[in-house]
């Protein structure tokens, strides 16, 4: 241990490895400032800004600004933003008020990863390598309507990270089903009546996965729970050139019937039932994942949503055991494949 | 850039959009309890001072700390640490050792040398303060930094009172204990030595005090009555304890009984222990769980080869051996004789059954209640002798040094307010900080460090310190593990989790607040606040 | 330079002139050559400074062609038929945005039936989209109107559509004179975007406009269109200048300052309505025929005056609104709403028919003669069209239309029926 002197006060220099809340909180008075995220930075960009007409405890809004911070912060702020159309888009930018402070530019609904092509092939052929393209869009986005101009981005790696909201179901106009909604899910089109409640089993995509078959160089899967992680894949994402893909799981308050202040822990439900697996993959390879902290039972994450209120009776226990044990099934086989309960390193 | 009309818009303009008109209720920051703070019976602002510690200024820490207790080096030998019993950390590994952090930083001051600020000018009054022991010295510490004149009259030829007579060396260093008194006294505390007040009135009247507090403690040893043969060697703790503090300690013999089972007789016990006694045997009516001494003196004690003899009475005292009956609990856990006998060697017996206090210096004082032995006072700790506050032992409490230490910090302020004419005004309690308040995800994982243990052999031979420190390492890592409960460290978790931008950073040492031109009243904020420091109140109409 | 070459290839030489930045196409019969000849030229290092894209679909081509015209570059694509219509969601935004991408139309039928040939129902189907559509007559104007079309989009922030007949034009092997590349540097300057992604002054582009402004910005889209009305003749005087020789403007006129009749038409027709007219000329007829190059903005006011006082327009249009008529003709009815000319529509040429010199002859000599109707489809084989319409009143399960028509006239061989 050495001490040393700072005006007057007899201060250490750190031997301890241990930092209260570690890299769990924003930020931490204890660690140095490089260590602490990006929007634990009072000088950062704010790319969405207050004013904007998301939803109260809207977890794609947080999702977006963490995005984009980071990837500013990561490219000097040389960035431009293609956006598909859905709540991002629409809340965002309502004439005459944009809460946008980067450049940003609405496509249509299923093409923002060809529009995003093409400012990239702009900036390239204008010698502007140094500024980079990201395109988002929500799971509706992504998944249906923007799958085949996602795959044609794909497959000829143009220099684009694509960044999927995924707040699983068409929630900018109502709360329909996608490719993306979860099996039992309650949305608008999959209602929870009949047999089989809410959205049926064996259907949908994993588009990580889809992603990673196209062979691009990095794919990575995250929540708004884990900050850290988050930042540093967007991060990551910025090394690389060619085709990326970042899937964030979003909780959407209105239209999972969520209370808007759980956002944040749900999201961490998600990902600690292993129902939302958090992982990265370079070069179409799994590489490594982020593993399990307090395991729990699906139905600790499920309870919390009223899209899932069916399965449950009114005293709060467990009422359709049959679908559960299936979403359980689904969650055991993500920390069986990603192996999510090896112990790591925090 | 010439942008077309509605199509193209400028950075910021959503800015015009006041989003805080959508809230029904919105989020505060507030400040509550830590359960630490609010169960330290000298009220000391323990998250206060861990929260400088955690970050390597022990310096600052320790002038957090002594701001309510003067102590701390004392502390962390010999305070039975409730603020450890309802640490919340206990809910989610183990509690913090705030008591071996408490202890490091008196040892830093100690080994730095660190004074307290020089005391106000005198400008108040001149109080008396009558007996140097924790109450005493701690009234005397904090009234001279309300600017008052202190005279401390102390009977003995040593300041220190039961930290120097009660507990034994090897839980408590002298020079630990003298190095604290002395910083005391060096703010201009007027001490006098072997002077002890006999007539309290004339006292007051005569040396001119504005006003006094009694702090005389409990200093008699309870008596028995014991049948006892002439050569019988009986005596009793208080003295035992005492007469350590001598040149030649006294000779107990190979078999030592101690009667009693409080605090006292465990430190009997493991005295005679250290002065040769190959067997020390606590005798005690009752059973363990009814034993009023503290787990850890039952634990140590134990370790150390003392034997527990429960639910027995002696009935008889000879010369080389007592005579116990075998008790039995009744159905209202009181001890009834059995009339089943037993005979127990022994070279001595030591009567650890209480103390009483000498309360002979207020005869005549029709005015100051007295009931049990005690003093009787009121929440002021004053007794009903106007001028005349008392505290620690003499008064009805539960009698630990922390507990007197507390009375002196009351004690003072009331006091200082019955100088000036003044009622002080005690600040509002903030609610408790209790654990569903917190979010506890946010916490690094970290099992409490333990203090290293003077190996058994060298403890029942020696009377060297028998827990030792922590190191810095250890003492930084155990002020880490405080989750700050209730009280903002500054996390950013709040900046960080408002979907709408609505927290403003203020700097380091600043906190937060809210901008509520934006804020939705989501609650995010508070559910992710790691110690619960923001809650949700209904939007005003 | 004089070449003799594919109409394709020509135009692959004008637009490769004009130094784009972004190319991007999905193949369809018949601008495949436009593109493959552009990417060539890019591949090969002669045209630099240029990303050639080959995207996933027509809505990615024109989706590529919006975000690189708006950071910046100058963006080009072309596709015909049904790729027009899978990409007709970005043809609208395009103009919305007014953003100055530049596209061939190769103009193809639109299905069902499925027909590879050339008629003008795709450029009707966007003819509202806010687009500056030009025809071209012929290969040399099609060459020359894109060089025109780059200058004319990026002065007014408007998309520009230059349309030439599938197969008629695109592969038609004839002698054009393609425009050097000092000749376009001299004529096209750099692109200066009027709005542009740069992170250096960031702005937000494509808000959600409602009620309030939504006229207001349509209206503005109305106002350029007006104003390339104005230009477009400048711009093809200025072209004039430059390289020698005229191409393009709003409408060009054939004999038409005292004729009784006029035909009005769009694209390569016109080569074969003027051999008629010459024809008829010859026989004392006053026949004059008006070519509309401009049809969006439409030139209400040139058409009028080249129309002048004839008693009969008819319009020869290679489209058609089912169940009403003609669609060019309702532009052109309006233009003559206030003069005496009667107005006959006329059919001809849907899905690449050959429009014969002697049956616009017969129909022409109808209009002399009063006896033209409204509305005629030329060379329509009606005693196909009654057996179909008799074969559906009769049974129920008649079977698909198409297959029917074609084993009736022998195309397909007979089954069992």
């Amino acid at each position: 241990m050495s001490k040393a002197e700072t005006d007057g006060a007899i201060t250490t220099t750190q031997p301890v490895k241990f930092y209260q809340v570690g890299s769990f909180a924003v930020g931490n008075r204890l660690v140095d400032p490089s260590l602490r995220t990006v929007q634990a930075d009072a000088a950062r960009t704010n790319a969405i800004t207050s004013g904007h007409r998301a939803c109260q405890g809207c977890g794609e809004a947080l999702g977006a600004r963490y995005v984009l911070d980071a990837a500013m912060r990561a490219t000097g702020g040389k960035l431009v933003a293609v956006n598909a159309t859905g709540c991002l888009e629409v809340f965002t930018t309502p004439y005459p008020e944009t809460s946008w402070q980067l450049p940003w530019l609405h496509s249509l609904f299923g093409n923002a990863a060809s529009v995003a092509t093409g400012v990239a092939a702009a900036l390239e052929v204008q010698g502007r390598n140094d500024v980079r393209v990201i395109a988002q869009a929500g799971d509706g986005g992504t998944v249906d309507i923007g799958f085949g101009c996602l795959s044609g981005m794909f497959e000829r790696n143009d220099d684009v990270l694509f960044v999927c909201y995924d707040n699983e179901a068409y929630m900018n106009t109502g709360v329909q089903r996608s490719g993306a909604t979860p099996p039992a899910a309650r949305t608008a089109t999959t209602e929870a009546v009949g047999r089989e409640p809410g959205n049926p089993f064996d259907q949908g995509k994993n588009l990580p996965r889809l992603a990673m078959a196209h062979g691009i160089r990095y794919v990575a899967t995250a929540t708004v729970a884990d900050l850290h992680d988050l930042e540093a894949k967007v991060e990551r994402a910025m090394d690389f050139r060619g085709a990326r893909y970042l899937h964030l799981l979003v909780p959407c308050p209105l239209g999972w019937s969520s209370a808007p202040a759980d956002t944040i822990r749900i999201a961490r439900l998600a990902k600690e039932s292993g129902l939302f697996p958090v992982f990265e993959a370079v070069d179409g390879e799994v590489t490594a994942a982020s593993g399990i902290r307090r395991l729990v039972p699906v139905e600790e994450y499920l309870r919390l949503q009223g899209r899932f209120r069916h399965l449950f009776d009114s005293s709060g226990a467990v009422a359709r055991t049959d679908i559960v044990a299936r979403l359980q099934k689904l969650a055991d086989a993500n920390v069986e494949r990603f192996g999510l309960l090896q112990p790591e390193v925090t | 850039m010439e942008k077309p009309f509605a199509i193209t818009l400028d950075v910021g303009s959503s800015l015009a959009n006041k989003t805080g008109s959508w809230r029904v209720e919105r989020p505060v920051y507030i400040d509550r309890l830590p359960p630490c703070n609010d169960a330290c019976p000298a009220g000391e602002n323990v998250q206060g001072w861990l929260y400088y510690a955690e970050a390597g200024e022990y310096e600052q820490a320790w002038r957090q700390l002594v701001q309510d207790n003067p102590f701390p080096a004392v502390m962390g030998r010999v305070c039975y640490h409730p603020c450890e019993t309802v640490c919340n950390r206990a809910q989610l590994d183990e509690a913090v050792g705030i008591n071996a952090v408490e202890r490091f930083l008196g040892d830093q001051a100690i080994e730095h040398g660190w004074s307290f600020e020089a005391a106000p000018p005198s400008s108040g009054g001149r109080v008396l303060v009558v007996g140097a022991g924790p109450a005493g010295l701690s009234t005397a510490y904090h009234l001279r930094r309300l600017g008052h004149a202190v005279v401390i009259y102390e009977a003995g030829a040593t300041p220190g009172g039961m930290m120097r007579f009660g507990i034994p060396k090897y839980r408590l260093p002298r020079d630990v204990l003298d190095a604290e008194v002395e910083r005391i006294c060096a703010l201009g505390v007027e001490l006098h030595l072997n002077r002890k007040v006999t007539d309290l009135p004339v006292t007051m009247r005569d040396d001119g005090f504005d006003a006094v507090f009694l702090a005389v403690g409990a200093q008699l040893a309870k008596r028995a009555y014991l049948p006892a043969g002439d050569s019988a060697h009986i005596l009793d703790a208080v003295s035992l304890l005492h007469s350590m503090e001598g040149a030649s300690p006294p000779r107990l013999g190979r078999r030592v009984v101690v009667y009693g089972g409080g605090d006292t007789a465990m430190d009997a016990a493991r005295t005679a222990r250290r002065l040769g006694a190959t067997d020390a045997v606590v005798v005690y009516r009752r059973t363990r769980e009814r034993m009023p001494a503290h787990d850890v003196e039952v634990e140590e004690a134990t370790d150390e080869g003392v034997f527990m003899k429960w639910l027995s009475t002696i009935t008889e005292v000879d010369e080389g051996q007592i005579l116990l009956e075998q008790m039995v609990l009744d159905d209202k856990g009181f001890p009834q004789p059995t009339g089943r006998f037993e005979k127990l060697d022994a070279d001595c017996v030591v009567l650890a059954l209480g103390e009483e206090s000498d309360l002979s210096l207020l005869t005549g004082m029709d005015d100051v209640e007295i009931a049990d032995g005690v003093v009787q006072v009121g929440p002021d700790l004053m007794t009903g002798h106007p001028g005349l506050f008392a505290g620690g032992d003499v008064v009805p409490a539960e009698r630990t040094a922390t507990n007197a230490i507390g009375n002196g910090k009351r004690a003072a302020r009331t006091i200082d307010g019955w100088l000036r004419g003044e009622t002080p005004r005690e600040p509002a309690r903030h609610e408790l900080a209790s654990f569903e308040h917190l979010n506890t995800w946010y916490y690094a994982d970290a099992p409490k460090t333990e203090r290293p243990r003077l190996e058994l052999v060298r403890r029942t031979s020696t009377f060297d310190e028998v827990v030792g420190g922590l190191d810095e390492t250890n003492a930084l890592f155990e002020a880490r593990r405080c989750l700050s409960c209730g009280n903002c460290f500054e996390c950013d978790n709040c900046f960080g989790v408002c979907p709408d931008n609505a927290v403003v950073k203020l700097g380091p040492g600043k906190r937060y607040e809210f901008d509520y031109d934006y804020c939705k009243g989501c609650g995010i904020c508070m559910v992710e606040c790691p110690c619960g420091a923001i809650v949700m109140e209904p939007e005003r109409a | 330079m004089l070449s003799q070459l594919e109409g394709s290839r020509a135009v692959a030489g004008a637009v490769v002139c004009c130094r784009p930045q972004v190319v991007c196409a999905y193949p369809i019969t018949p601008q495949t050559h436009i593109v493959e000849a552009i990417g060539a030229s890019v591949k090969s290092r002669q045209l630099k400074h240029c990303r050639f894209i080959n995207v996933e679909s027509e809505f990615a081509a024109m989706s590529v062609a919006i975000g690189a015209s708006a950071t910046g570059a100058r963006a080009y694509t072309a596709t015909a038929s049904q790729g027009l219509l899978f990409m007709i969601e970005a043809v609208y935004n395009a103009a919305g945005l007014g953003l100055p991408v530049v596209m061939t139309l190769a103009n193809r039928a639109i299905g069902a039936p499925i027909n590879i040939w050339n008629d003008h129902s795709d450029a009707m189907a966007v003819r509202d989209s806010g687009w500056v559509m030009l025809f071209a007559e012929d290969n040399q104007t099609a060459t020359d109107l894109h060089v025109q079309a780059f200058r004319l989009a990026e002065e007014l922030s408007l998309p520009v559509m230059v349309c030439m007949d599938g197969y008629v034009l695109t592969h038609a092997t004839e002698r054009v004179d393609v425009p050097t590349q000092e000749q376009v540097d001299a004529f096209l300057p750099p692109y200066k975007p009027r709005q542009v992604l740069d992170p250096a002054d960031p702005v937000s582009i494509g808000a959600m406009v409602g009620p309030e402004a939504f006229t207001e910005v349509r209206y503005l889209a109305h106002a350029k269109q007006l104003q390339a009305l104005e230009r477009i003749g400048e711009v093809a005087g200025e072209f004039a200048e430059g390289f020698g020789r005229h191409s393009g403007g709003l409408v060009s006129t054939y004999h038409v300052e005292d004729a009784e009749v006029v035909i009005v038409a769009l694209g390569s027709v016109l080569g074969t309505i003027k051999d008629a007219t010459d024809e008829l000329r010859a026989n004392g007829a006053r026949v004059g025929v008006v070519g509309i190059t401009s049809f969006r903005p439409f030139p209400l006011d040139a058409l009028r005056e080249a129309i002048g006082d004839a008693r009969k327009v008819v319009v020869v249009e290679r489209a058609f609104s089912a169940g009403f008529g003609g669609v060019l003709s309702t532009d052109v009815g309006l233009a003559i709403s206030d003069a005496k000319a009667r107005l006959s529509t006329v059919v001809a040429g849907l899905g690449g028919r050959a429009v014969t010199e002697a049956g616009l002859i017969g129909v022409f000599e109808d209009a002399l003669g009063d006896r033209l109707e409204a509305l005629r489809f030329l060379d329509l084989d009606k005693d196909v069209v009654d057996r179909e319409l008799a074969r559906m009143a009769g049974t129920r399960r008649s079977g698909p239309s198409a297959e029917n028509v074609l084993r009736d006239l022998g195309t397909v061989a007979s089954g069992a029926l």
